[in-house]
Order: structure tokens, then sequence, then C-alpha cells
């Protein structure tokens, strides 16, 4: 289970990323983190595993305080975080089994990890997980060689062999088309259902997070400011993630409300559902 | 358009007056430099003359020198060759080091740069010079002269290329849970590894060139024959030293300019 | 799926494992070779290195009297001043051998001896040119201004008779087309189109002179170099490393103008 308590992150430009954000994601719970871009998406998921130093705040990942680990300690705790990153991030010009096996280097030693002797075990579990994601037969390919679908199911693979305590997905399908995007979507929630791993995902299409989430929290200007499950995200839920609309009084029209005069104003392609509703 | 084309021109002009200056500069420099120097001839115009004596004195090449060659062609080819293996392990730190996204601390940044910046300024010839004092004349001094030089080529190329990967990758490894070493093995080495290889090949070529002239310091290698037949004025055996030199440097640039192809 | 424990091996560039551990023996052994040949034993290296210490210490702090300062200075400006000379001789004899040396201006027989020339100006270290002018020419910055004029011929040739393969025949012919004398045409449909690069390579070209200028004296070619040489054969060490200093100085201003002037007017 993790439970991040009043996370706070300031860059060092000045940019107030995160403004205190609480919540938890446990379970086998899928969450779907929805808000537009900039809202501090990518600073949150980055703060848990540290590739990003949180400036306040708690992360518990089940009984293990993340913020305050020394660095073997938290490499000991990011073997238990599989991430998953929107433009994929695999080693370019190493091999399909290489970037997967890239997910037990914390379990080998560096002279292993260069010699590519792993574990037997690691080997037949990558062979599986490569099957289960549809790249039987492809380890030897090296990965610039692969269509962006195949690259994130890469992705995929390599965060599942770690057997993660969760799993952490910034925009998995945002450089990838429509199509792609569902299917690689619904592979990464059923592997996830079937190992019983919790997934907390940011997505920017909100009707994605609707399909997969069981779980949906908004972020906007790096406050939280949606929690519920899919079908409670009305449209004024989305107002407020989406335009920073304070909780009105009289919304009974179903128009949207004022906005708050941040200037944030989502031109139309990136309003999601819109005319859905 | 029609504000833009004066600020335009006038920019154009002021440009060319600067060129202009720096050409005037450079011209005044040269004469000046020219007068400045006791060049010592009081006739240059017998220069070609003693150039095309010297070249007479060569012809024909005293071809049974070569057995005499071979082996001082051998230690430089050895020379090169460790020099450079030396350098390449020496210069990945160096360019880690000297890379700003790699690099710890401002600390360790330059030093990098610092590391960097004296071994390219300093000749090969005058590195020798130093490793003669250190380790007595020989080969060995030849070697280690190479070593030094090279560290700052390398490092400082290998250091920009460092600099121009794709940091996502790096993160991606460092997110599983991986040592700082095994980052460097599967995030960093992957994307640096052709211009690795591309430029300890190229080096290598720079090196063997290099190393036969070592010899004149007495830091070993065909450099030594040579300089002894200078001495001796055995103009045909030098002759033949350079034939051969030519045939060996020939042969490397074609050989790196091969390899450089293959990696990808 | 069930197939059991299935292995995995990286797959290699050679055909072959076996292929393969032969290069590596075959690697390993050269270098081996390559370490007795040159003498590369262990404890020669431990002893050499265990008396760099204290080499080092005779080396520091950089010293020079006044008189050896003066000398620094006047042999600097000898050795810049050659450079500033070779460096506009060099390019200026590169010119007509480079339109020689390219395959598209230069009948056969013409192009192959300058490609020759050429070739040979870029094995030869300067410092075996620089040996072998002194020969000729006698000691001084004569012999010196000769070596680097001769190795700037063969770096600049070799990169403009290049530029001029590859320049845009169509407009050199509507040059030609329209009447132009051989010399018009050259001056108006080739040269337009490589003098960007020719001013770019000046300076890189007078960076690197500079760096050879600061050398060539320890073969008596002029310059800093011997003043080098000789205190090092006096074991004057603080006054090397005052020498070097100034030499590192020189090279790494010339290396700055030459970014600079790179940057701004190319
Ligand atoms: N490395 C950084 N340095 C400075 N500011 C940053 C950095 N990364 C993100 N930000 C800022 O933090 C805010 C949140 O960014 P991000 O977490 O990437 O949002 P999202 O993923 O929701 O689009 C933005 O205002 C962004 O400009
Ligand atoms: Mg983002």
């Amino acid at each position: 289970m993790l439970q991040v308590t009043d996370l706070r992150k300031t860059y060092p430009t000045g940019d107030e990323a995160l403004k205190g954000v609480t919540t938890s994601v446990e379970g086998s719970e899928t969450v779907a983190m929805i808000g537009p871009s900039g809202a501090g998406k990518s600073t949150f998921i980055r703060c848990v595993n540290r590739l990003t130093e949180p400036s306040g705040g708690e992360i518990y990942l089940d009984d293990t305080e993340l913020t305050g680990l020394n660095d073997d300690a938290l490499r000991a705790a990011r073997r238990d975080i599989g991430m998953i990153f929107q433009e994929y991030n695999l080693v370019e010009r190493l091999t399909v089994m290489e970037n997967v096996l890239t997910g037990r280097l914390g379990y080998v030693s560096a002279w292993q990890a260069f010699r590519r002797s792993f574990p037997p075990e690691d080997i037949e579990r990558a062979y599986e997980i490569l099957d289960r994601v549809g790249l039987g037969e492809m380890e030897n390919k090296r990965v610039d060689e692969l269509s962006g679908g195949q690259r994130q199911r890469v992705g995929i693979a390599r965060a599942v062999i770690q057997q993660p305590k969760i799993l952490l997905v910034d925009e998995p399908t945002s450089s990838l088309d429509p199509e792609t995007s569902n299917t690689v979507m619904r592979l990464l929630t059923d592997i996830a259902a079937e190992r019983e791993v919790p997934v907390l995902i940011n997505i920017h299409e909100v009707d994605l997070a609707i399909e997969h989430a069981d779980r949906i929290v908004g972020l906007h200007d790096g406050e939280l400011v949606f929690e519920g499950s899919p079908s409670e995200l009305d449209q004024l839920g989305l107002d407020q993630v989406y335009r920073g609309a304070e909780v009105p009084e009289n919304a009974d029209d179903g128009q949207a409300p004022e906005t708050t005069g941040d200037g944030d104003v989502l031109p139309d392609t990136d309003r999601p559902l819109a005319g859905e509703t | 358009m029609a504000t833009e084309q004066p600020t335009w021109e006038r920019f154009d002009r002021r440009r060319r007056l600067s060129r202009f200056v720096l050409l005037l500069v450079a011209a005044v420099t040269v004469v000046a430099s020219w007068r400045f120097m006791d060049t010592g001839v009081a006739r240059p115009e017998t220069i070609p003359r003693e150039i095309a004596d010297l070249l007479t004195r060569m012809y024909p090449p005293d071809v049974a020198y070569t057995t005499q060659i071979v082996q001082p062609l051998i230690e430089t080819v050895q020379i090169a060759a460790l020099g450079t293996l030396g350098a390449i392990l020496l210069a990945v730190p160096v360019a880690l080091l000297a890379a700003e996204n790699t690099t710890p601390n401002a600390a360790t940044f330059w030093l990098g740069k610092l590391i960097v910046t004296v071994s390219r300024s300093v000749n090969t010839i005058i590195w020798a010079l130093f490793f003669v004092v250190l380790f007595g004349s020989g080969p060995l001094a030849g070697a280690v002269a190479i070593v030094f030089r090279s560290i700052g080529f390398l490092g400082k190329l290998l250091g920009e290329e460092i600099e121009e990967i794709d940091f996502g990758q790096v993160e991606a490894v460092r997110a599983s849970g991986a040592s700082s070493a095994q980052i460097l093995l599967y995030g960093v080495l992957p994307q640096v590894k052709p211009a690795l290889v591309g430029l300890s090949i190229y080096r290598w070529d720079i090196n063997i060139r290099d190393s036969t002239v070592l010899g004149f310091v007495g830091a070993g290698g065909i450099g030594v024959e040579l300089f002894r037949a200078v001495n001796a004025f055995a103009w045909q055996s030098v002759a033949m030293v350079l034939i051969v030199i030519l045939g060996v440097v020939v042969v490397t640039e074609s050989l790196s300019a091969y390899t450089r192809g293959l990696v990808r | 799926m069930a197939a059991g424990n299935r292995t995995w091996e990286r797959p290699t560039v050679f055909r072959r494992r076996e292929v393969k551990w032969a290069v590596y023996v075959g690697i390993v052994g050269f270098v081996l070779w390559s370490g007795v040949g040159v003498g590369a034993d262990p404890a020669r290296i431990a002893q050499g290195l265990g008396s760099a210490g204290s080499l080092v210490g005779d080396f520091l702090p950089p010293s020079a009297t006044p008189r050896q300062a003066q000398r620094i200075a006047d042999k600097m400006l000898e050795s810049v001043a050659m450079a500033m000379v070779s460096t506009l001789t060099g390019i200026v004899l590169s010119v007509p051998i480079a339109f020689m040396a390219a395959e598209n201006l230069s009948p056969k027989p013409l192009y192959a001896i300058n490609r020759g020339f050429i070739s040979i100006s870029r094995a030869f270290n300067a410092i075996i040119v620089g040996i072998i002018a002194v020969k000729a020419i006698g000691f001084g910055p004569l012999a010196g201004i000769l070596t680097i004029t001769f190795k700037t011929v063969g770096f600049f040739s070799k990169l403009l008779a290049e530029d001029l393969e590859d320049i845009d025949m169509g407009s050199v012919n509507a040059v030609r087309a329209s009447g132009a004398s051989p010399i018009q045409t050259v001056l108006y449909g080739v040269v337009p189109q490589i003098i960007p690069r020719f001013a770019g390579l000046s300076v890189y070209r007078w960076d690197i002179n500079i760096r050879t200028s600061t050398i060539i004296g320890i073969v008596g070619a002029g310059g800093i170099g011997s003043v080098l040489l000789t205190a090092f054969n006096r074991y004057d060490y603080q006054y090397v490393t005052a020498i070097l200093l100034a030499i590192i100085a020189v090279v790494l201003v010339a290396e700055g103008v030459s970014a600079v002037v790179r940057r701004r007017y190319t």
C-alpha cells in the first residue's frame, strides 16, 4: 500500500509543482491521476521513487518511509517500485531481453550485470513476461527496431519483472495512437490484476481513465481537487480538475462555472469528454 | 518587411566592417611577425635549391636498411596500441567527471575540466620528455606519454557525447534500483558506445603518427632510427624510414576509416 | 509456456561464440605482447610512479629568473610570429594545390600528384618535417615557418579540395554560360561557394599552428620549444614548469580566440 501525506515539491526555479498532496493507493486497485498538463502529475510520481527529491511530506510504501532513506536503502526500496514512462525510456541500443532484465539489476552485482549473467529464474521469468505482453521470440531484437506499441510493451515487461509492490505509470499512452493506447492500457491493467499489483497511473485522456481505473484522483495546479470513483466524476469534477473551478453554490444550469482567473483555460482539443455530457 | 530592410542592411554593414578590421589586424600581425623574426638567412631565394639538394641526396632510398627498421616499427605500433588502450581506460572516468550530467558535483566537474585541459595543452613530445625523466629512456616512457596526451582528447570528446545522451534512459535504469556502476553500464555506456569506439580508433590513428617522433627524446619507436640516420647524414636511410612511416600511416588511416564506418 | 528453464545469452556480432573467444584471446595476447615489447613490467612502472612524487616536487613551484622570463617572452613571441606567417603562406599555397587536387576541376595526373603531396604532408608529424627542414636550411624560425607551412598545406588543401568537389556545378556552369573567362568563372562561380568554410578553417588551422609552433623548437626550428628542451637537459625543472605554463596559456588563448572568431564570423 502506498500512502502519501502532504507531499510538496518546489523546484529550484521556484515552480511550486506540488502544494501538499495527500492520497493513497491500496490493495490491488488501479488509481488514475488526471489533470491538465503542468498540474504536477509527473512530479508526483517521480517524487514517490525519488527520481525527483520531494521538498516535504511523507511517503509510505507498506511500512517503509521513503523520503528519509539513504542511498542504499533507497535502491532497495526502488526494486519494489516498477515505473513505466511516457517516452518508454528504454535503452535504445540494447536488446529487448537486456531491457527487460534491467528490471532485475537491483538483485545482481555490477559484474554479473556487465556479463549479462542473470539467475536462470530471472531469464525464465523474462521469457514468460515477454510472452505475456505479446513479444515472444523478440528477445534478441534491438529496441530501436521496435514500434511505439512494442516499445511500451517492453516498458511494461521491464517494470513487471521487478515483481514490484506498486506500479507507477506516467502517461503510458500519450506517445501512441488511440487504438494502440487502448490495447496497451488494457494489457497493463490486466497484468496488474493478474499479479494483484496496485497501479498509480497518470493519464491525460479522461475516457481512458474512466474505462480502466477503479478510482480517480484529480490534480490541478499542484493540489488534489477530486477524488472518487469513475462514476462520480461528473462535469463539475472535470471543471474543477481542468479549469480550476471553485465548488460553486449554484451550478444547476449545468454550465461551466467561472474559472478562478489563473488563466488556465483549456483549448477545445484539450477538453476531455467534450460534447459527451 | 519594409521596416526590417534598413536594420538588416546596417547589421550587414557592421558585420562587413568588423570582418574587414579583423582581416586588417591579421595582415598587420603577419607583417609585424615577419619583421620581428630573426630568420637568419639573407637570401630566402636559396631555400628551394637547398631543399632540392637534400631531396637528391635522399635518392635512391636505402632498401637494405629496411631489415633494421622492422623492430623499431613494431615497437611504434605497440606504443600506440598500449598508449591508446591505457588512455581509454583512464579517459572514461575523466569523461564522466567532465560531463555536466554525470559529474557528482561542481568540484569534480572542474577537476575533470582541468585534467582534460592540461592533458590536451601539452604535446605528446613534451609529455615524453617528462616521462623519460621518470622511467628512463625507452618505449615505456613513450607509451605513458601517449596515454597522458590522449586522456584529454578522449575525455573531452567523450564527455561531450555523454552530455548529449538521453537522460530518460538513465533514469529508467535508476528507477529499477540499479547501483551507480550498473546505471553506467546499462544507462550510459550503451548510448556512448559507438562514439567511444569511433573516437578510440581515431585516436589510435593519431597515436601511430605521434609515436613516430617519440624517439627524438629517447622514448622509443621508429623515431630513434630516424634521428640516428638524420644525425649521421645517412639521407638514403632517412628516405627509407620516411617511406616506411608513410606506408604505415596510410594503412592505419584507411583501417581507421574502415572500422569507424562499421560501428553503428 | 511450459518450456522449462530457457537460457539466454546476449547475441554477439561474431557469428559463432568460438570466433568471439578467439578474437578476445587475440586482443589480450596482442596487448600482453605489446606490454613486453615496450618493457612495461609492473615493477618498473611501480618504481617510476613511486618516484613520481618526488619528481613532481622538483617541478614545483614554477620559477624563472627575470632573464629567463624575458627569454620565455621573446621565444614565445617568436612561436606566435611563426604561426602567424606560416598560416598565411600555408593558406596561400593551399589554394592552387586544392584546385589541382579537386577531382572535378583537375586533370587526372595533376590530381594524383597533388593528392600524393597532400598525403605526404599529412602523414609526417611536424617534428619529423621540422628536423628535415632544419637540416636543409639551418636552425631558426625560417625552418619552423617552412615546417608549419608544409603541414598547413596538407591540411588545408585536402579540406578545400573536398569542398571544391562538393560545389554545385550548376551555378558554375551558369557563370561560364554567361561568357565568363575561366578565371572569372572561378571567381564568381566557385569562390562564393567556398568562402564561408574557408574563413572558419583558416582560424581553426591558425589555432593548430600556434600549438605546433610551441614545440618544433625542440628540433631547432624556432620558438619556445628550444628553451624547453634546454631547460630539461639542464635539469632546471622549475623553469620547465614555468615554460609549460606559458605554453598552456598561449594554447588556451589561441583556442579561445579561434572558437570565438569561428562562432561569430562564420
Ligand atoms: N525539472 C523541473 N524544473 C522546474 N520546474 C519543473 C520541472 N519539472 C516540472 N516542472 C514544473 O512543475 C509543474 C508540474 O509539472 P509536471 O509534474 O511535469 O506536470 P504534469 O506531469 O502534470 O504535466 C509545471 O509547472 C512544470 O513547469
Ligand atoms: Mg507529465
